[in-house]
């Protein structure tokens, strides 16, 4: 099997973790991945504003690249670049009049009607692998791992491109546990871990993220596994300054899921590159006993 | 909060402009108060969604002018997938950071950010903050 791969631009910079850990897991699946030739930032947030086409641009560009080069499927990792893709992808397909506009804006490029389906790689791991076959692959099973999926917002809301229903974590709970792992219910899982208001408003941030680490204590989660880098940025990074400020009890590890399957899989050590998370996860696995 | 409605401090044209930003009508809102409740933010704003919804049906633009509310939104969508009149509220924040933005004002000023901040911090915060938050 071989997919086509859209990374974004933080995969290639401070999320090399997740980049890493996701390709080295799909190779020991037997996956190929192909980078999309000629890829092109997304612009990390849809577009709100009705009358603005302009911030469409981006996201379809990526689009036409995938169906230039034939593939029926863009696979991407980041939340946020699986959700302005998708909702771009959405207007292509559904609203004729702005089709046509940004068609006729980009004169260089093959005409585009939504032919290419955006899936984010959690989707693609429950629909094209299947948990038993990751269960198979297992070497390392993560027990005695107490985790809770922590989705953000970008892969559930809206729902017209929510990887699954509002309220319902399935499709990470079925592959933690698929991995060994406990996995304890989090009412915090989609709320908002302050997003973009961390860049010149990081009280509010802080805030926010205090709460969802403060909800993971109290349910007693040792540890998250996120799908998105300013969720890992603002929960995960942003921890040490929590805790200094006494505004969270404990520290909870955060990780991305990509790092949890592969170290499940027993893949080679330096593609989880741990140490690009916060320090806490590294001192977790060791009192797990992974080296 | 008292507040006087009088053909001076109100305007259509303010409705008008925001459903031509948003394609959402501000007037299907029947104030049950679910957005503020689902809100990650609302503590933090002058004014909670339910009553930015309520200030926009009258079309008391000055009287929104310098609330912080808009500012405090995370485009989270929480609001959105749970408005029972389908109102995509998400949008008709939007739709008011950029009637001020589309003055040629940012809210957060790039050149005033630290260093080590654009160093350390992931490449989507800068890129969705100044798409947020810059003209």
């Amino acid at each position: 099997m071989k997919i086509s791969y859209y990374p974004g631009c933080t995969l290639k910079t401070k999320a090399k973790n997740l980049e890493t850990s996701a390709i080295a897991s799909m190779e020991a699946l037997g996956v190929e991945v192909e980078e999309l030739d000629r890829w092109n930032c997304c612009g990390a947030v849809y577009s709100l504003s009705d009358d603005d086409l302009i911030h469409q641009v981006a996201p379809v560009r990526n689009l036409i690249r995938a169906k230039e080069q034939g593939a029926d499927k863009l696979v991407t990792i980041c939340s946020m670049c699986y959700n302005t893709l998708a909702r771009a992808n959405l207007v292509m397909k559904e609203n004729e009049e702005k089709r046509d506009t940004i068609n006729s804006f980009m004169d260089d490029e093959i005409d585009y009607f939504g032919e290419v389906e955006v899936v984010h790689l959690l989707t693609y791991l429950k629909e094209q692998i299947g948990w038993d076959k990751i269960r198979e692959k297992v070497k390392n099973p993560l027990k005695d791992f107490k985790l809770a999926p922590y989705y953000g917002c970008t892969l559930q809301r809206p729902n017209t491109v929510g990887i699954e229903p509002l309220g319902s974590f399935e499709i990470m709970t079925e592959l933690l546990e698929s991995l060994g792992a406990n996995v304890l219910d989090f009412s915090a899982s989609d709320t908002c871990c302050g997003s973009y208001q961390v860049i010149g408003n990081q009280d509010l941030s802080q805030t926010a993220s205090a709460k969802i680490l403060g909800t993971a204590c109290a349910s007693g989660i040792e540890a998250l596994a996120t799908s998105c880098p300013l969720c890992e940025f603002n929960l995960g990074k942003q921890q040490g300054e929590l805790l200094k400020q006494e505004l969270i009890p404990r520290s909870v590890p955060t990780f991305y899921f990509t790092q949890l399957l592969a170290l499940a899989l027993g893949v080679d050590d330096d593609a989880c590159k741990f140490e690009l998370n916060d320090s806490s996860t590294v001192e977790y696995l060791k009192s797990k006993n992974y080296p | 909060m008292t507040v006087s409605i009088t053909p001076q401090n109100t305007s259509i044209d303010f409705i008008d402009k925001l459903y031509e930003l948003s394609g959402e009508s501000v007037n299907l809102c029947m104030q049950c108060g679910t957005c503020t409740a689902t809100c990650p933010m609302s503590e933090e704003m002058d004014l909670n969604p339910r009553k930015v919804m309520h200030l926009a049906q009258f079309g008391l633009l000055e009287m929104l002018a310098d609330k912080n509310s808009y500012w405090k939104c995370l485009s989270c969508h929480s609001c959105t997938v749970r408005c029972p009149r389908g109102i995509d509220i998400a949008k008709v924040m939007e739709a008011l950071r950029q009637l001020v933005l589309r003055t040629n004002k940012n809210f957060i000023e790039p050149s005033q950010i630290p260093a080590e901040i654009i160093k350390e911090y992931p490449q989507i915060a800068m890129v969705a903050g100044f798409r947020k938050m810059t003209s």
